[in-house]
């Protein structure tokens, strides 16, 4: 059996990156738009540079095979929405960035969107495509970036939400417990 | 370095057969086997290992490596027996060898005298089956300390003026504090409070071979790679497996005790990995399987004999569940804590263990921790953000990038009432991928749990007040539907009438079905249970070894 390391090592090595496993050409370019408008770049990465498009593309034919088809409907959903709002308008991905922005604007309204919870298991499955979209742009974003996903590349992700890279810490952990003085049972404290 | 491991026939009429090798499970194994018996433990998860554990959040968000998939196990949930339950995730429990002792969050607090005690001191509830445990805290103190040391629980001793007397101190100081700790202290002394290092279930020290934490920030849901976290496939089942009378059999799925015509278990039936059935005979059957399972199991198991199950003359086998009741309240902070980094809890607060009803105006008790326990994308995703945020653009990428390191939880903890109607039973409809009825679930909260549940919670708000965030909020307190506290299903009590088992953790109507795990509940403490079912289990250990010595488990 190969290990989750050396499997991981074998695809941050793979030759190809470009290679897609359930996209076509054309939907990966839809794909990356959306999710781009999801996180953008601005001055730090976004979506685009942490390859989420090749996270979706993988996860598509792993554990997220279930949501073939919303993507397949969904892409196709968007270019409605986007005809519809911008008459002549035929691809999200060459559409400027605000008419990209009202078109998410009036897809993640078509739904209501799940209650904010200990989000601990987001079942993609039955979810609309806006909601899948978003989760699976997140997981691509923040994914452990040694894992085989194809997700963060190059950390690029946790760097933006300032998660460091290492594998193992040791205390001092943040801005608080670094000055601490050591456990004072509450009496000796007060003094 | 590995001996070779036993491996007994199906044939081979072994001394005990365990279902489960979880946090009971596996001390009983590992307890059961060094008291010389030969013991077949069957796990219905796969074997795994350090080196199968990783950060990768989707293998345990998405992928259920160590827990049961919804997918061929369904559940179904209802909130009282009079609807018809629907189709729905209600359960999450650990399935692999060490069960959810190898994702647990790892608080560990004991029980307190009163949680033995408390239907005498407080008297009847309406709409609860409230009641004593036939044992008190000082029969299970000797256990709670055997937990400390042999599996492995970092704490300081006389930290809490709310401690139940214990007979050593831990076997480890407490581990490094976080940010969230050290806030946490500042705030609730302000308030008057006792603040106290969480006692973890997590090597803070490197012992038995194991290393110490290396606060790589995956803790809660994952297995650790480094064997510091005290799973029971860490620290029993090694000693269980070296004693070379104890085999451990994964990809074992029980459906079946049997029984012979006196009434007697013989075994138990299991699919193997292929789905081929087999019968592991043995002297007596101990079920570890937990608080959802173990009742499914007796209900699985019902014949001529015991037509609404095994062991279920009392009618109580998945009855008077209890999920523990609480909350989360969130702040967000100025400084950069980095809480992401270490395990989940450093600190925490009793002094609202014993609340006295006369003056909140309902029954319960619990505690409080500081933590921060979210992976990256469970926090990006899930409940990370204050609802007022927003889900997608630029304001939602800054959100992310400020909050991660600045966002601290405050968890609340209680009791659960148990009342008869909350169970696990078996659907009527809905099937696994083994053709079995699957569990279905009835649960809706006694009107004091979330009455307790508000109370704490709003106590959380104070506490974030208190250490200054600039902002706070809470997720709504809600009816459960989804529970990973699997407790009371099949109570221990002296009276047949109203209990499954007795003290000795043996069921009143088969003398060799022994159960040991959440459901051997009465009360649900203070919303910390682990550290309980293992002490029960070290317990249990010895009352089964002194029967069996005494030639008494199948006379």
């Amino acid at each position: 059996m190969v290990s989750a390391a050396t499997h991981a090592r074998a695809a941050a090595a793979s030759p190809d990156p470009a290679k897609f496993e359930f996209f076509t050409p054309a939907e990966a370019a839809e794909v990356e738009a959306i999710s781009s408008r999801i996180i953008p770049t601005d001055e730090t990465p976004g979506a685009k540079e942490a390859g989420v498009v090749y996270f979706i593309d993988r996860s598509l034919v792993t554990f997220a095979k279930d949501s073939q088809k919303t993507y397949r409907e969904g892409l196709l959903h968007v270019q409605e929405l986007l005809a519809e709002k911008f008459p002549g308008a035929k691809r999200f991905s060459a559409a400027t960035s605000e008419q990209q922005d009202a078109v998410i604007e009036g897809l993640s309204k078509e739904a209501e969107a799940p209650k904010a919870r200990r989000g601990n298991r987001f079942g993609t499955n039955a979810q609309p495509f806006f909601e899948t979209l978003r989760y699976h742009t997140i997981a691509g974003f923040l994914i452990a970036p040694d894992s085989d996903r194809r997700g963060n590349r190059d950390g690029v992700g946790w760097k933006v939400i300032g998660r460091d890279p290492e594998h193992m810490f040791q205390p001092p952990f943040g801005a608080l417990d670094k000055d601490y003085p050591g456990w004072q049972p509450a009496a000796a404290e007060k003094k | 370095m590995t001996a070779p491991r036993v491996q007994y026939q199906t044939t081979d009429e072994v001394d005990f057969v365990i279902i489960g090798s979880g946090a009971a499970g596996g001390i009983l194994a590992k307890e059961l086997s060094t008291n010389g018996f030969r013991v077949v433990v069957l796990e219905q998860g796969p074997y795994l290992h350090e080196s199968d554990f990783s950060h990768d959040e989707l293998k345990i968000l998405q992928e259920d490596l160590l827990t049961n998939h919804p997918k061929l196990q369904p559940n179904t949930f209802r909130k009282t027996p009079d609807e018809k339950a629907k189709p729905q995730r209600a359960v999450v429990y650990g399935r692999a060898v060490g069960g959810t002792s190898n994702h647990f969050t790892a608080n560990f607090w004991r029980f307190h005298e009163i949680d033995f005690i408390e239907r005498s001191k407080v008297g009847p509830i309406p709409g609860a089956t409230f009641s004593d445990w036939p044992i008190t805290y000082a029969d299970l103190e000797p256990y709670y300390t055997k937990v400390e040391w042999e599996v492995g629980v970092s704490g300081l001793a006389g930290a809490s003026p709310f401690d139940p007397p214990r007979s050593k101190p831990y076997p480890m100081p407490p581990l490094p504090v976080k940010s969230s700790g050290v806030l946490f202290e500042r705030a609730a002394r302000k308030l008057g409070l006792n603040p106290f290092p969480a006692p973890m279930a997590i090597l803070s020290q490197p012992r038995a071979g194991r290393s110490a934490c290396i606060n790589c920030g995956f803790c809660l849901g994952f297995g650790c790679e480094v064997k510091a976290k005290s799973s029971s496939l860490v620290s029993m089942i090694p000693i269980a497996e070296k004693t070379g009378r104890c085999e451990i059999r994964p990809n074992s799925y029980v459906h079946k005790i049997e029984l012979d015509a006196r009434g007697r278990a013989v075994g138990a039936v299991y699919f193997d990995e292929k789905k081929n059935v087999h019968l592991q005979k043995a002297k007596a059957v101990i079920v570890s399987a937990n608080g959802a399972e173990t009742p499914r199991l007796l209900l699985l198991s019902a014949s001529k004999q015991f037509p609404n199950g095994l062991a279920n003359s009392s009618g109580y086998v998945g009855k008077n569940l209890m999920l523990n009741s609480g909350g989360i309240s969130l702040g967000l902070f100025d400084e950069r804590l980095n809480d992401y980094k270490g395990f989940a809890v450093s600190r925490i607060l009793h002094d609202f263990y014993e609340l006295d009803p006369q003056k909140v105006g309902f029954y319960g008790g619990g505690g409080l921790d500081a933590r921060f326990d979210m992976t990256p994308i469970n926090f990006a995703a899930g409940g990370g953000l204050p609802p007022d945020a927003p889900r997608w653009g630029k304001k939602f990428k800054d959100a992310i990038a400020h909050n991660f390191t600045r966002t601290v939880e405050i968890f609340s903890h209680g009791t659960s009432l148990p009342k008869e109607e909350n169970s696990f039973s078996l659907d009527p409809e809905l099937k696994d991928a083994w053709g079995l009825p699957a569990l279905r679930m009835t649960y809706k909260d006694h009107a004091d749990d979330i009455k307790l549940a508000k109370w704490l919670n709003e106590y959380g708000l104070q506490i974030l007040d208190a250490a200054g965030a600039k902002k706070k909020w809470t997720y709504p307190i809600e009816e459960q539907q989804f529970a990973v506290h699997l407790l009371g299903t099949c109570r221990m009590g002296n009276d047949p009438k109203t209990s499954v088992i007795n003290s000795d953790h043996r069921t009143h109507d088969v003398k060799n079905v022994f159960l040991c795990d959440g459901s051997s509940f009465v009360t649900s403490g203070r919303g910390q249970p682990t550290m309980t079912i293992e002490a029960l289990a070290f317990r249990a250990a010895d009352r089964i070894t002194a029967l069996a010595k005494r030639g008494e488990i199948n006379a």
